[in-house]
């Protein structure tokens, strides 16, 4: 079971999730925003904005692991 | 209350692995789990898809046909796009992973099922699969020119000597980052799902509060189009980002 530490860090490293929805938010909500401006170029675009909303959750996804595997151990 | 007896839900244990058929040679365990049972029912289930759909081909497609017809032009479509025309040597690679990744993702949402992509291991196997190729295929079209890669063009070198380093972690880290991305996403979501089943359990057994028990249960059906959003997404985050890593491979530096 995990000691109390642990569960601190754990709830720690859970911050990190929601800094990432705060960037895949920004990615997403710029896209729109761009798409509204130019709507025959967001087509186009819409890989670069899935790609970069990739990269920016994987990192929220390692303070997800983090947390989980504190949470486990 | 809930007394300590009730045997509480434990989300984690959806994911554990039970050996079938428990073998092992020269000392490495290659048992037939349930994990090996659904990762063949998700390839059965490609080829079945794909044979049915080719079948009887017509030029007014079925819906089986339909559906193969827009997969293929929809991955075709983004290979031409994020690796360019010879990236589509590529493509059969791509569409495999894609499908195979799909499918597995869908059939996990099913109840009671196993979801393969849930396993690191497996994930794992699949960015390990991609990197190795974008590293062979590279030093094999370009040499030692490969290396090009990690040397942005055009910085002065005072700059370099910070940037290669940077280059070479984030293309280290590359495998990691797509194997952890697939796996945690679909590893929440389920956990997710049945930390939410597990409260209505809990509010049904709490007197008053039982009321309440159908909000998570709405919450579940809420969730689970989420989760049916994401299975389809993370197969198409993980096809796109090979097609970029072969587009690494194939026109090395920037």
């Amino acid at each position: 079971m995990a000691t109390e530490m642990q569960l601190i860090g754990a709830g720690l490293a859970a911050i990190g999730t929601g800094a990432a929805a705060i960037g895949v938010g920004l990615i997403f909500g710029n896209f729109v925003n761009g798409a509204l401006r130019n709507p025959s170029a967001a087509a186009g675009q819409f890989t670069n904005a899935i790609i970069g909303a990739a990269l920016a959750e994987g990192l929220g996804i390692f303070a997800f692991l983090i947390a989980i595997l504190l949470y486990l151990k | 209350m809930i007394p300590e007896t009730a045997a509480k839900p434990n989300p984690i244990e959806q994911f554990e692995l039970s050996r079938w058929w428990v073998n092992e040679i020269y000392g490495v365990d290659v048992s037939f789990t349930n994990a090996s049972l659904f990762m063949l029912l998700a390839a059965l289930g490609v080829v079945l898809l794909m044979v049915i759909a080719t079948s009887r081909s017509a030029v007014v497609p079925g819906r089986f046909q339909a559906l193969a017809e827009m997969m293929y032009e929809f991955v075709a479509a983004t290979v031409r796009q994020t690796a360019g025309k010879e990236g589509m040597k590529f493509f059969p690679f791509v569409f495999t992973l894609f499908t195979f990744i799909l499918i597995s993702n869908l059939i996990g949402l099913v109840p009671y099922t196993y979801s393969v992509t849930s396993q690191i291991v497996v994930t794992f196997a699949f960015a390990a699969l991609v990197i190795t190729l974008v590293i062979l295929y590279g030093l094999f079209k370009h040499g030692l020119g490969f290396l090009k890669l990690f040397v942005p063009h055009g910085v002065p070198l005072p700059v370099l000597v910070v940037l290669v380093p940077i280059e070479i972690i984030s293309f280290l880290s590359r495998p990691v980052s797509l194997s952890v991305r697939l796996f945690a996403n679909i590893l929440a979501g389920h956990i997710t799902l049945a930390v939410f089943g597990g409260f209505v359990l809990l509010l049904t057994g709490a007197g008053v509060w039982a009321a309440l028990a159908p909000v998570p249960l709405f919450a579940i059906v809420a969730l689970y189009a989420l989760e049916l959003l994401v299975a389809c997404l993370q197969a198409f985050v993980f096809a796109v980002l090979t097609c970029v890593y072969l587009n690494d491979a194939i026109h090395p530096g920037h």
